[in-house]
């Protein structure tokens, strides 16, 4: 499903030298896999979910996400594809204010090939507990609410690979357990692949594949 | 969810911002429309009411005067001239004037009375019997009757005068003597009101128009006899005997057989006695101007010559009122229109970068909503999109609401601009070149909101999703 090969990403220092950030030499994930990527802040788990997800490009290797190599796309071929392939799911839920859940999740579904379709976004906010909070906007709903939106809104182009970066950092322990619980039950459901980055070593510890980055990323490592 | 509701959810987002920028658009938007309407009407206004006159005749002058004075009662009048010219443009049993041939239609005007600043015109019943007004409608009456000519003291009113001053049929009114708005000039003789015309849309709304016989029996309304042993005068007399058996019916006759210089002296002693008086000789007569219809599709070619004719007269001169009012259309009012709507024009387009600024200083804040979209798969121009909708969406929007206040406005004020110019202004009064504001707004708003869908297609995507929520 997710195949990296050699991947090299650096960013430019004001100064104009380069700090290598991403030096990746193979890293795997099997279709519908459930991993943790755990790691020391700035290691690179956010930039490496970036360039997975095609928002950022790799400076050089392969970035294969279900038989396409990312790092061939233009930017508008790698746009496209994020909206069909990848889902994602951010720390700070990322929803816009101005919509309510139900358009928070439509709006996912907008820039995919597939048609938006009302009752699929309707099913999964059922899904995920909120069919009674369809027309709220995020402001009306609790914090583990939103991320919850964020979980349909994502899985909402029924998408191969679902990255979700640090999902509960935000949220208190009660709510992050089911949001977890959420995640993996529904990625199995619809047979998508998660990578999961999270700091947080009970969630680390209930999956079966835990990869450090800082250990595998020899950017990081070398330092 | 289709573009444009993304774009509409944005604009709720900030509410107040997108009111404020639409109202600006909206207020400017007016302003064309209602620049565009009033002179549209006017024009028509004005050109319709003077293409119902072939030509008008009066003193030698500026002929737009004549024009403006005569058919629109507006501006200083001019010069009277002789009774008899007029008679050169009819005849009857007795008598034909030597252009009576190209003529259909002669109506005499006699201006300088005025009766609560509204005209006052000295005038033959034919002008409601037989004159048409905007080329082919006739006179009609909503309440009472056309003035008679036996019946000297007797007048119609337009339809304006009657709502501003309240005069009804059966009143009595008098005019006062020159045409300011004063109303402490010397007061003729009382004329008794007998009809009041339907609305007609023209400057006659706004004008009272009396029997000239009764006209020229009041105070200074008469010009000292010419002396005696006059070969001219001879003929004017003999023209008005013949006149008067072609006008007048068997009573009027009867009063007139004595016309005379004592008569006429006789008329002024007693000013109040309308009945029993005599018309004024007509070498005492004047007219201030001569309306005519032309047998312009009997005989084209000498009818088209008429007017140069008439212009190798001493003292007379012809115009064409709808070339003069095409003539300053053309040179006067179309120049101001023109610089009304570039005004205009401009207010909208300052508006529309009020537009532009509006959406550029929210770029900052919904740098992380564009990154969000990004990373949900909207491509750069698909967000470049989004905001040129938005910028569309309050443009257009507000230039509706713009279209829509401008009528409203023109409906609301219409009555006061009929009462101040007889000009009815309907609020559904349109302009074809309203047509074309929507398709230039919406190319005002790509174009101001090409700087702001510029910011948001260099967004960085993984720069703006780091910055805090």
């Amino acid at each position: 499903m997710l195949r990296l090969n050699d991947v090299k990403k650096s960013f430019t220092e004001p100064d104009g030298t380069r700090l290598p950030v991403l030096d990746i030499p193979s890293f795997q994930v099997a279709a519908a896999e459930q991993m943790v990527l755990v790691g020391r802040s700035g290691c690179g788990k956010t930039t490496l979910l970036h360039v997975i997800a095609g928002i950022s490009r790799a400076d050089s290797g392969v970035v294969e996400v279900n038989g396409c190599d990312l790092a061939k796309l233009p930017e508008a071929g790698r746009d496209r594809f994020r909206a069909d392939n990848i889902g994602y799911v951010f720390q700070t839920f990322n929803l816009l204010a101005g919509f309510s859940a139900l358009e928070n999740v439509l709006l996912g579904m907008s820039f995919a090939r597939g048609k938006a379709s009302v009752e699929r976004a309707a099913a999964l906010l059922q899904r995920v507990g909120l069919s009674h909070r369809l027309t709220h906007k995020p402001a009306m709903l609790s914090v583990g609410e939103q991320q919850r939106v964020a979980v349909a809104r994502a899985l909402a182009n029924r998408p191969k690979l679902l990255l979700a970066d640090e999902p509960t950092a935000n949220v208190d322990s009660r709510n992050q357990q089911q949001i977890i619980d959420l995640v993996r039950e529904t990625c199995v459901e619809e047979q998508v692949a998660l990578v999961l980055v999270t700091h947080t070593a009970e969630v680390a510890e209930q999956f079966d594949r835990v990869e450090r980055l800082d250990e595998f990323n020899q950017a990081v490592a070398s330092v | 969810m289709s573009l444009w509701k993304i774009a509409w959810r944005s604009m709720q987002q900030r509410a107040l911002a997108s009111w404020l920028t639409g109202l600006s658009m909206a207020l400017g938007v007016a302003l064309v429309v209602s620049v565009l309407v009033i002179h549209s009407v006017v024009d028509d206004t004005f050109r319709r009411t003077a293409q119902g006159y072939d030509l008008i005749v009066g003193a030698k002058g500026g002929g737009l005067q004549l024009v403006l004075n005569t058919v629109f009662h507006l501006s200083r009048p001019i010069n009277n001239i002789p009774y008899s010219y007029y008679k050169e443009f009819t005849e009857d049993d007795h008598h034909r004037g030597k252009y009576a041939r190209f003529i259909k239609l002669a109506i005499p005007y006699c201006l300088g009375d005025s009766y609560e600043g509204y005209r006052v015109v000295g005038t033959t019943p034919r002008m409601f019997d037989e004159f048409e007004y905007a080329r082919d409608r006739k006179y009609e009456f909503a309440e009472g009757r056309n003035f008679k000519h036996e019946n000297f003291f007797e007048g119609v009113i337009g339809s304006l005068v009657a709502r501003q001053t309240g005069l009804k049929v059966g009143d009595e009114f008098n005019p006062t003597h020159g045409v300011t708005d004063d109303k402490v000039g010397h007061k003729h003789d009382a004329f008794t009101v007998v009809g009041i015309l339907a609305p007609t849309g023209t400057p006659n709304d706004r004008a009272l128009f009396v029997n000239m016989e009764g006209f020229y029996l009041l105070e200074k309304h008469a010009k000292d006899p010419p002396a005696k042993g006059s070969g001219h005068s001879h003929d004017d007399h003999a023209h008005d005997e013949h006149e008067h058996e072609h006008d007048h019916d068997g009573s009027a006759h009867g009063e007139h057989g004595g016309d005379s210089h004592d008569d006429h002296k006789h008329a002024h002693g007693h000013g109040h006695a309308h009945g029993p008086r005599k018309p004024l000789p007509e070498n005492q007569r004047e007219v201030t101007a001569i309306l005519l219809r032309t047998r312009l599709l009997d005989d084209p070619v000498a009818a088209m010559g008429l007017p140069n004719a008439i212009n190798d007269e001493p003292l007379v001169q012809a115009v064409t009122p709808a070339r003069e009012i095409l003539t300053l259309f053309d040179s006067i009012v179309g120049n101001l229109r023109l610089l009304l709507l570039v005004l205009a024009v401009l207010v909208v387009v300052v508006a529309g970068i009020g537009v532009m600024v509006s959406i550029y200083n929210s770029m900052n804040d919904r740098r992380r909503d564009i990154a969000i979209m990004r990373s949900l798969g909207a491509r750069r121009s698909t967000v470049m999109v989004v905001i040129l909708l938005e910028s569309i969406l309050l443009s257009v929007g507000g230039g509706v609401a713009g279209v829509v206040v401008g009528h409203a406005t023109m409906g609301l004020i219409s009555p006061w601009i009929v009462s101040q110019t007889g000009v009815a202004i309907g609020i559904f009064q349109f302009h074809w070149m309203e047509l074309a504001l929507v398709p230039s707004l919406v190319a005002l708003a790509t174009v101001v909101g090409f700087l702001p869908a510029t910011t948001a297609y260099s967004t960085d995507v993984a720069k703006a999703l780091s910055l805090a929520p």
